[in-house]
Protein backbone atom coordinates (compact mmCIF):
# COMPACT_ATOMS: atom_id res chain seq x y z
CA UNK A 1 0.00 0.00 0.00
CA UNK A 2 1.18 3.35 -1.15
CA UNK A 3 1.72 5.90 2.01
CA UNK A 4 -1.01 7.75 3.19
CA UNK A 5 0.64 11.37 2.84
CA UNK A 6 1.89 10.85 -0.58
CA UNK A 7 -1.37 9.68 -1.86
CA UNK A 8 -2.47 12.91 -0.08
CA UNK A 9 0.17 14.76 -2.04
CA UNK A 10 -1.21 13.11 -5.41
CA UNK A 11 -4.69 13.71 -4.69
CA UNK A 12 -4.07 17.64 -4.19
CA UNK A 13 -2.01 18.15 -7.20
CA UNK A 14 -4.62 16.70 -9.49
CA UNK A 15 -7.44 18.48 -7.61
CA UNK A 16 -5.51 21.80 -8.36
CA UNK A 17 -5.14 20.56 -12.20
CA UNK A 18 -8.38 20.36 -12.30
CA UNK A 19 -9.17 23.68 -11.19
CA UNK A 20 -6.92 24.98 -14.24
CA UNK A 21 -8.77 22.62 -16.63
CA UNK A 22 -12.08 23.71 -15.50
CA UNK A 23 -11.37 27.40 -15.95
CA UNK A 24 -9.66 27.10 -19.03
CA UNK A 25 -13.14 25.16 -19.94
CA UNK A 26 -15.20 27.85 -19.12
CA UNK A 27 -12.97 30.49 -20.82
CA UNK A 28 -13.04 28.99 -23.91
CA UNK A 29 -16.56 28.48 -24.26
CA UNK A 30 -16.97 32.27 -23.62
CA UNK A 31 -14.10 32.86 -26.06
CA UNK A 32 -15.91 30.44 -28.45
CA UNK A 33 -19.46 32.43 -28.30
CA UNK A 34 -17.51 35.25 -29.20
CA UNK A 35 -15.33 33.96 -32.02
CA UNK A 36 -18.77 32.47 -33.32
CA UNK A 37 -20.61 35.75 -33.57
CA UNK A 38 -17.46 36.84 -34.94
CA UNK A 39 -17.52 34.55 -38.02
CA UNK A 40 -21.66 34.84 -38.29
CA UNK A 41 -21.52 38.68 -38.47
CA UNK A 42 -18.49 38.49 -41.62
CA UNK A 43 -20.99 36.13 -43.51
CA UNK A 44 -23.07 39.04 -44.94
CA UNK A 45 -19.81 40.64 -46.54
CA UNK A 46 -18.26 37.12 -47.94
CA UNK A 47 -21.82 36.12 -49.41
CA UNK A 48 -21.98 39.39 -51.33
CA UNK A 49 -18.78 39.39 -52.61
CA UNK A 50 -19.00 35.64 -53.94
CA UNK A 51 -22.16 36.36 -55.14
CA UNK A 52 -20.68 39.47 -57.07
CA UNK A 53 -17.25 37.81 -58.13
CA UNK A 54 -19.37 34.65 -59.70
CA UNK A 55 -21.93 37.10 -60.82
CA UNK A 56 -18.71 39.17 -62.88
CA UNK A 57 -16.36 35.97 -63.72
CA UNK A 58 -19.29 34.74 -65.77
CA UNK A 59 -19.10 37.31 -67.76
CA UNK A 60 -15.22 37.50 -68.42
CA UNK A 61 -13.64 34.78 -70.01
CA UNK A 62 -10.16 33.22 -68.46
CA UNK A 63 -7.47 34.47 -71.03
CA UNK A 64 -3.63 35.22 -70.74
CA UNK A 65 -4.64 39.27 -70.51
CA UNK A 66 -6.92 38.50 -67.87
CA UNK A 67 -5.49 39.65 -64.29
CA UNK A 68 -2.84 37.07 -63.28
CA UNK A 69 -4.48 36.29 -60.02
CA UNK A 70 -7.52 34.88 -61.59
CA UNK A 71 -5.58 32.77 -64.65
CA UNK A 72 -2.29 32.25 -62.63
CA UNK A 73 1.07 32.13 -64.08
CA UNK A 74 0.45 29.53 -66.24
CA UNK A 75 2.53 27.05 -64.55
CA UNK A 76 2.30 25.33 -61.31
CA UNK A 77 5.73 24.16 -60.21
CA UNK A 78 6.37 26.34 -57.05
CA UNK A 79 3.86 25.66 -54.99
CA UNK A 80 2.82 27.58 -51.85
CA UNK A 81 1.28 26.46 -48.89
CA UNK A 82 -0.12 28.80 -46.65
CA UNK A 83 -0.67 26.75 -43.16
CA UNK A 84 -2.94 29.27 -40.61
CA UNK A 85 -2.42 27.27 -37.04
CA UNK A 86 -3.23 29.18 -33.52
CA UNK A 87 -0.83 30.90 -30.96
CA UNK A 88 -1.40 28.75 -27.86
CA UNK A 89 -1.63 24.90 -27.60
CA UNK A 90 -3.68 22.98 -25.01
CA UNK A 91 -6.20 22.60 -27.93
CA UNK A 92 -6.66 18.79 -28.16
CA UNK A 93 -5.66 17.75 -31.73
CA UNK A 94 -6.44 21.00 -33.66
CA UNK A 95 -3.21 22.09 -34.10
CA UNK A 96 -1.76 18.84 -35.09
CA UNK A 97 -4.63 18.04 -37.44
CA UNK A 98 -4.65 20.68 -39.64
CA UNK A 99 -0.48 20.65 -39.81
CA UNK A 100 -1.01 16.44 -40.84
CA UNK A 101 -3.40 18.04 -43.82
CA UNK A 102 -0.73 20.16 -44.91
CA UNK A 103 2.04 17.96 -44.86
CA UNK A 104 0.23 15.09 -46.17
CA UNK A 105 -1.09 17.56 -49.42
CA UNK A 106 2.87 19.09 -49.37
CA UNK A 107 4.09 14.96 -49.89
CA UNK A 108 1.71 14.34 -52.49
CA UNK A 109 3.02 17.61 -54.28
CA UNK A 110 6.29 16.70 -53.44
CA UNK A 111 6.05 13.25 -55.29
CA UNK A 112 4.75 15.12 -58.48
CA UNK A 113 8.25 16.81 -58.56
CA UNK A 114 6.99 19.99 -57.39
CA UNK A 115 9.14 22.63 -55.27
CA UNK A 116 7.18 23.47 -51.79
CA UNK A 117 7.59 26.65 -50.00
CA UNK A 118 5.60 27.11 -46.78
CA UNK A 119 3.94 30.72 -45.27
CA UNK A 120 2.87 29.99 -41.78
CA UNK A 121 0.45 31.87 -39.62
CA UNK A 122 0.56 31.00 -35.61
CA UNK A 123 3.49 29.32 -34.30
CA UNK A 124 2.53 26.28 -33.53
CA UNK A 125 2.64 24.81 -37.19
CA UNK A 126 6.54 26.28 -36.82
CA UNK A 127 7.75 22.91 -35.08
CA UNK A 128 6.34 20.11 -37.31
CA UNK A 129 7.14 22.18 -40.63
CA UNK A 130 10.39 22.94 -40.22
CA UNK A 131 11.31 19.38 -38.44
CA UNK A 132 9.47 17.82 -41.93
CA UNK A 133 10.52 19.99 -44.42
CA UNK A 134 13.41 22.10 -43.62
CA UNK A 135 14.51 25.74 -44.91
CA UNK A 136 11.26 25.48 -47.41
CA UNK A 137 9.81 28.13 -44.49
CA UNK A 138 10.39 31.50 -46.53
CA UNK A 139 7.97 33.59 -44.06
CA UNK A 140 6.56 32.92 -40.71
CA UNK A 141 3.48 35.34 -39.11
CA UNK A 142 2.89 36.37 -35.57
CA UNK A 143 0.27 36.88 -34.14
CA UNK A 144 0.60 36.24 -30.68
CA UNK A 145 0.11 40.04 -30.00
CA UNK A 146 -3.32 39.71 -31.77
CA UNK A 147 -6.27 38.89 -29.27
CA UNK A 148 -8.99 38.76 -31.93
CA UNK A 149 -8.30 38.69 -35.83
CA UNK A 150 -10.02 41.66 -37.59
CA UNK A 151 -9.89 42.45 -41.42
CA UNK A 152 -6.64 44.80 -40.93
CA UNK A 153 -4.93 41.25 -40.11
CA UNK A 154 -5.83 39.56 -43.13
CA UNK A 155 -5.09 42.08 -45.33
CA UNK A 156 -1.37 42.55 -44.04
CA UNK A 157 -1.25 39.03 -44.81
CA UNK A 158 -3.45 38.94 -48.24
CA UNK A 159 -1.24 41.80 -49.55
CA UNK A 160 2.47 40.21 -48.15
CA UNK A 161 1.35 36.55 -50.15
CA UNK A 162 0.18 38.79 -53.35
CA UNK A 163 3.63 40.49 -53.38
CA UNK A 164 5.48 37.45 -53.25
CA UNK A 165 3.13 36.27 -56.09
CA UNK A 166 3.61 39.44 -58.32
CA UNK A 167 7.57 39.43 -57.62
CA UNK A 168 7.02 35.42 -58.87
CA UNK A 169 7.99 33.58 -56.00
CA UNK A 170 5.29 30.97 -56.49
CA UNK A 171 2.78 29.89 -58.83
CA UNK A 172 0.04 28.50 -56.51
CA UNK A 173 -0.83 28.81 -53.34
CA UNK A 174 -2.92 26.48 -50.85
CA UNK A 175 -4.34 27.64 -47.88
CA UNK A 176 -4.71 24.98 -44.56
CA UNK A 177 -7.15 25.74 -41.87
CA UNK A 178 -9.51 24.26 -40.03
CA UNK A 179 -13.27 24.67 -40.17
CA UNK A 180 -15.35 24.93 -37.63
CA UNK A 181 -17.95 22.96 -37.37
CA UNK A 182 -19.27 22.25 -34.05
CA UNK A 183 -17.25 22.61 -30.76
CA UNK A 184 -16.25 18.15 -31.47
CA UNK A 185 -15.67 18.66 -34.64
CA UNK A 186 -13.55 21.00 -36.67
CA UNK A 187 -12.42 19.72 -40.09
CA UNK A 188 -8.83 20.52 -41.38
CA UNK A 189 -9.82 22.10 -44.82
CA UNK A 190 -7.72 23.31 -47.96
CA UNK A 191 -8.56 26.02 -50.12
CA UNK A 192 -7.02 27.51 -53.38
CA UNK A 193 -5.86 31.07 -52.46
CA UNK A 194 -4.26 32.15 -56.04
CA UNK A 195 -5.05 31.86 -58.54
CA UNK A 196 -8.58 32.56 -57.18
CA UNK A 197 -11.33 29.73 -57.53
CA UNK A 198 -14.39 31.87 -58.76
CA UNK A 199 -17.30 30.35 -57.09
CA UNK A 200 -19.84 28.74 -59.69
CA UNK A 201 -22.92 31.04 -60.58
CA UNK A 202 -25.86 29.74 -59.78
CA UNK A 203 -27.42 29.02 -62.60
CA UNK A 204 -26.85 32.49 -63.98
CA UNK A 205 -25.62 32.78 -67.82
CA UNK A 206 -24.26 36.14 -69.74
CA UNK A 207 -26.04 37.92 -72.67
CA UNK A 208 -24.08 39.74 -74.80
CA UNK A 209 -25.64 42.47 -77.01
CA UNK A 210 -24.45 42.27 -80.92
CA UNK A 211 -21.86 45.25 -80.91
CA UNK A 212 -20.19 43.81 -77.73
CA UNK A 213 -20.83 47.07 -75.85
CA UNK A 214 -23.43 45.83 -72.75
CA UNK A 215 -23.82 42.48 -70.86
CA UNK A 216 -25.84 41.57 -69.06
CA UNK A 217 -26.44 38.44 -66.70
CA UNK A 218 -29.80 36.08 -67.17
CA UNK A 219 -30.21 34.57 -64.08
CA UNK A 220 -31.82 30.83 -65.72
CA UNK A 221 -33.84 29.82 -62.94
CA UNK A 222 -35.50 33.06 -62.34
CA UNK A 223 -38.20 34.07 -64.99
CA UNK A 224 -40.13 36.01 -63.03
CA UNK A 225 -39.93 39.20 -65.14
CA UNK A 226 -37.25 41.10 -67.31
CA UNK A 227 -33.62 41.07 -65.89
CA UNK A 228 -32.45 44.87 -66.57
CA UNK A 229 -29.02 44.82 -68.09
CA UNK A 230 -26.42 45.71 -65.58
CA UNK A 231 -24.09 48.95 -65.50
CA UNK A 232 -20.30 48.46 -65.31
CA UNK A 233 -18.28 51.42 -64.00
CA UNK A 234 -15.92 51.31 -65.23
CA UNK A 235 -15.97 48.10 -67.19
CA UNK A 236 -16.12 44.42 -66.01
CA UNK A 237 -12.25 43.48 -66.17
CA UNK A 238 -11.36 46.44 -64.18
CA UNK A 239 -14.18 45.68 -61.39
CA UNK A 240 -12.86 41.92 -61.48
CA UNK A 241 -9.12 43.38 -61.02
CA UNK A 242 -10.20 45.26 -58.44
CA UNK A 243 -11.93 43.23 -56.51
CA UNK A 244 -9.48 39.69 -56.77
CA UNK A 245 -7.12 41.13 -54.25
CA UNK A 246 -10.26 41.79 -52.27
CA UNK A 247 -11.44 38.25 -52.34
CA UNK A 248 -8.28 36.63 -51.53
CA UNK A 249 -8.07 38.97 -48.16
CA UNK A 250 -11.57 37.94 -47.55
CA UNK A 251 -10.79 34.22 -47.63
CA UNK A 252 -7.98 34.32 -45.66
CA UNK A 253 -10.11 36.59 -42.85
CA UNK A 254 -12.74 33.59 -43.48
CA UNK A 255 -10.01 30.96 -42.27
CA UNK A 256 -8.66 33.06 -40.07
CA UNK A 257 -11.68 33.39 -38.18
CA UNK A 258 -13.02 29.71 -38.93
CA UNK A 259 -9.43 28.95 -36.74
CA UNK A 260 -10.49 31.04 -34.08
CA UNK A 261 -13.47 29.33 -33.93
CA UNK A 262 -12.31 25.93 -34.18
CA UNK A 263 -9.60 26.67 -31.66
CA UNK A 264 -11.87 27.49 -29.04
CA UNK A 265 -13.59 24.68 -29.47
CA UNK A 266 -11.52 21.94 -29.54
CA UNK A 267 -10.10 23.87 -26.58
CA UNK A 268 -13.43 23.34 -24.95
CA UNK A 269 -13.83 19.74 -25.59
CA UNK A 270 -10.17 19.09 -24.77
CA UNK A 271 -10.65 20.76 -21.38
CA UNK A 272 -13.84 19.18 -20.81
CA UNK A 273 -12.00 16.04 -21.14
CA UNK A 274 -9.52 16.75 -19.00
CA UNK A 275 -11.54 18.08 -15.99
CA UNK A 276 -13.29 14.62 -16.38
CA UNK A 277 -10.35 12.70 -16.47
CA UNK A 278 -9.33 14.49 -13.39
CA UNK A 279 -12.34 13.78 -11.49
CA UNK A 280 -12.02 9.96 -12.10
CA UNK A 281 -8.80 10.06 -11.01
CA UNK A 282 -9.17 11.62 -7.79
CA UNK A 283 -12.52 9.69 -7.70
CA UNK A 284 -9.71 6.59 -7.58
CA UNK A 285 -7.21 7.79 -5.42
CA UNK A 286 -9.42 9.06 -2.84
CA UNK A 287 -10.85 5.04 -2.51
CA UNK A 288 -7.31 4.27 -2.32
CA UNK A 289 -6.43 6.15 0.23
CA UNK A 290 -9.39 5.52 2.54
CA UNK A 291 -9.13 1.76 1.92
CA UNK A 292 -5.05 2.18 3.59
CA UNK A 293 -5.94 4.32 6.30
CA UNK A 294 -8.28 1.86 6.80
CA UNK A 295 -5.68 -1.15 6.90
CA UNK A 296 -3.58 1.22 9.17
CA UNK A 297 -5.84 1.60 11.83
CA UNK A 298 -6.69 -1.95 11.99
CA UNK A 299 -3.52 -3.40 11.56
CA UNK A 300 -2.95 -0.40 14.69
CA UNK A 301 -5.73 -2.09 16.53
CA UNK A 302 -5.18 -5.52 15.77
CA UNK A 303 -1.50 -4.73 17.49
CA UNK A 304 -3.78 -2.67 20.43
CA UNK A 305 -5.39 -5.87 21.53
CA UNK A 306 -2.79 -8.28 20.48
CA UNK A 307 -0.72 -6.31 23.27
CA UNK A 308 -3.60 -6.12 26.00
CA UNK A 309 -3.53 -9.91 25.57
CA UNK A 310 -0.48 -10.37 26.24
CA UNK A 311 -0.69 -8.77 29.69
CA UNK B 1 -41.41 58.17 -54.32
CA UNK B 2 -40.61 54.88 -52.37
CA UNK B 3 -37.27 54.46 -50.50
CA UNK B 4 -35.11 52.14 -51.22
CA UNK B 5 -33.08 49.01 -49.52
CA UNK B 6 -29.72 50.16 -48.35
CA UNK B 7 -26.92 47.81 -47.26
CA UNK B 8 -23.58 48.64 -46.36
CA UNK B 9 -21.51 45.51 -45.12
CA UNK B 10 -17.52 45.35 -43.72
CA UNK B 11 -16.04 41.91 -43.84
CA UNK B 12 -16.20 42.49 -40.23
CA UNK B 13 -19.94 43.17 -39.31
CA UNK B 14 -23.63 44.52 -40.93
CA UNK B 15 -22.80 48.38 -40.65
CA UNK B 16 -26.24 49.47 -41.94
CA UNK B 17 -29.12 47.87 -43.63
CA UNK B 18 -32.08 50.24 -43.88
CA UNK B 19 -34.48 52.03 -46.46
CA UNK B 20 -33.43 55.22 -47.67
CA UNK B 21 -34.91 57.89 -50.02
CA UNK B 22 -31.48 58.41 -51.81
CA UNK B 23 -27.37 57.62 -51.02
CA UNK B 24 -25.28 59.26 -52.65
CA UNK B 25 -21.51 57.08 -53.57
CA UNK B 26 -18.78 58.34 -54.34
CA UNK B 27 -18.07 56.22 -57.76
CA UNK B 28 -14.59 56.42 -59.20
CA UNK B 29 -15.58 57.78 -62.48
CA UNK B 30 -17.71 60.29 -60.49
CA UNK B 31 -19.99 60.96 -57.71
CA UNK B 32 -23.62 58.87 -58.26
CA UNK B 33 -27.23 58.80 -56.03
CA UNK B 34 -29.06 55.96 -56.19
CA UNK B 35 -33.16 55.99 -55.77
CA UNK B 36 -36.21 53.54 -55.42
CA UNK B 37 -35.97 51.86 -59.41
CA UNK B 38 -31.94 52.86 -60.11
CA UNK B 39 -30.74 50.58 -63.19
CA UNK B 40 -28.50 47.71 -62.06
CA UNK B 41 -25.09 48.46 -61.84
CA UNK B 42 -21.64 47.86 -60.39
CA UNK B 43 -19.49 49.76 -59.64
CA UNK B 44 -16.06 50.58 -57.74
CA UNK B 45 -16.14 53.01 -55.34
CA UNK B 46 -13.14 55.57 -54.09
CA UNK B 47 -12.41 56.31 -50.83
CA UNK B 48 -14.40 58.93 -49.73
CA UNK B 49 -17.87 60.18 -48.17
CA UNK B 50 -21.18 57.97 -48.58
CA UNK B 51 -23.93 60.06 -47.62
CA UNK B 52 -27.67 58.68 -46.94
CA UNK B 53 -30.84 60.61 -46.77
CA UNK B 54 -34.37 60.28 -46.04
CA UNK B 55 -35.87 62.44 -47.99
CA UNK B 56 -34.87 64.96 -50.64
CA UNK B 57 -33.22 67.55 -47.99
CA UNK B 58 -32.44 65.29 -44.79
CA UNK B 59 -28.83 64.12 -44.69
CA UNK B 60 -29.31 60.93 -41.82
CA UNK B 61 -25.57 60.46 -42.08
CA UNK B 62 -22.44 60.79 -43.78
CA UNK B 63 -20.05 57.69 -43.63
CA UNK B 64 -16.42 57.51 -44.87
CA UNK B 65 -15.55 54.45 -47.04
CA UNK B 66 -12.58 52.93 -48.14
CA UNK B 67 -12.08 50.33 -50.49
CA UNK B 68 -15.43 50.01 -51.21
CA UNK B 69 -17.82 48.48 -53.73
CA UNK B 70 -21.24 49.10 -55.01
CA UNK B 71 -23.97 46.71 -56.26
CA UNK B 72 -27.08 48.17 -57.49
CA UNK B 73 -29.74 45.44 -58.21
CA UNK B 74 -33.92 45.27 -57.91
CA UNK B 75 -33.25 45.09 -54.19
CA UNK B 76 -31.67 48.10 -53.43
CA UNK B 77 -28.11 49.43 -52.95
CA UNK B 78 -24.91 46.99 -51.51
CA UNK B 79 -22.12 48.71 -51.02
CA UNK B 80 -18.63 46.74 -49.73
CA UNK B 81 -15.92 48.24 -47.86
CA UNK B 82 -13.20 47.46 -46.43
CA UNK B 83 -13.38 49.92 -43.59
CA UNK B 84 -16.35 52.37 -42.50
CA UNK B 85 -16.29 55.56 -40.23
CA UNK B 86 -19.18 57.11 -39.28
CA UNK B 87 -19.06 61.06 -39.22
CA UNK B 88 -21.42 62.67 -36.44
Amino acid sequence: MANLKALKGRIGSVKSTQKITKAMKMVAAAKLRRAQDAAEAGRPYAEQLAGVMSRLASGVTVGPESPRLLAGTGKDDVQLIVVATSERGLAGAFNSNIVRAAVRRARELQAQGKTLKFYLVGKKGRAVINRVFPGQTIHQVDQTHIKTVSFDDALEVARDIMQRFEAGEFDVAHLFYAKFQSALVQIPTEKQLIPVEVPAGHGTHTETSEDGKHTRTVSNDDHKGPVAAVEYEPDEATILEALLPRNIAVLLFRAFQENAASEQGSRMTAMDNATRNAGEMINKLTIQYNRSRQAAITTELIEIIAGAEAL
Amino acid sequence: MADMHFELVTPEKLVRSEDAFMVVVPGTEGDFSVLAGHAPLMSVVRDGEIAIYSSPTTVTSRIKVQGGFAEVNDKGLTILAEHVEEIR
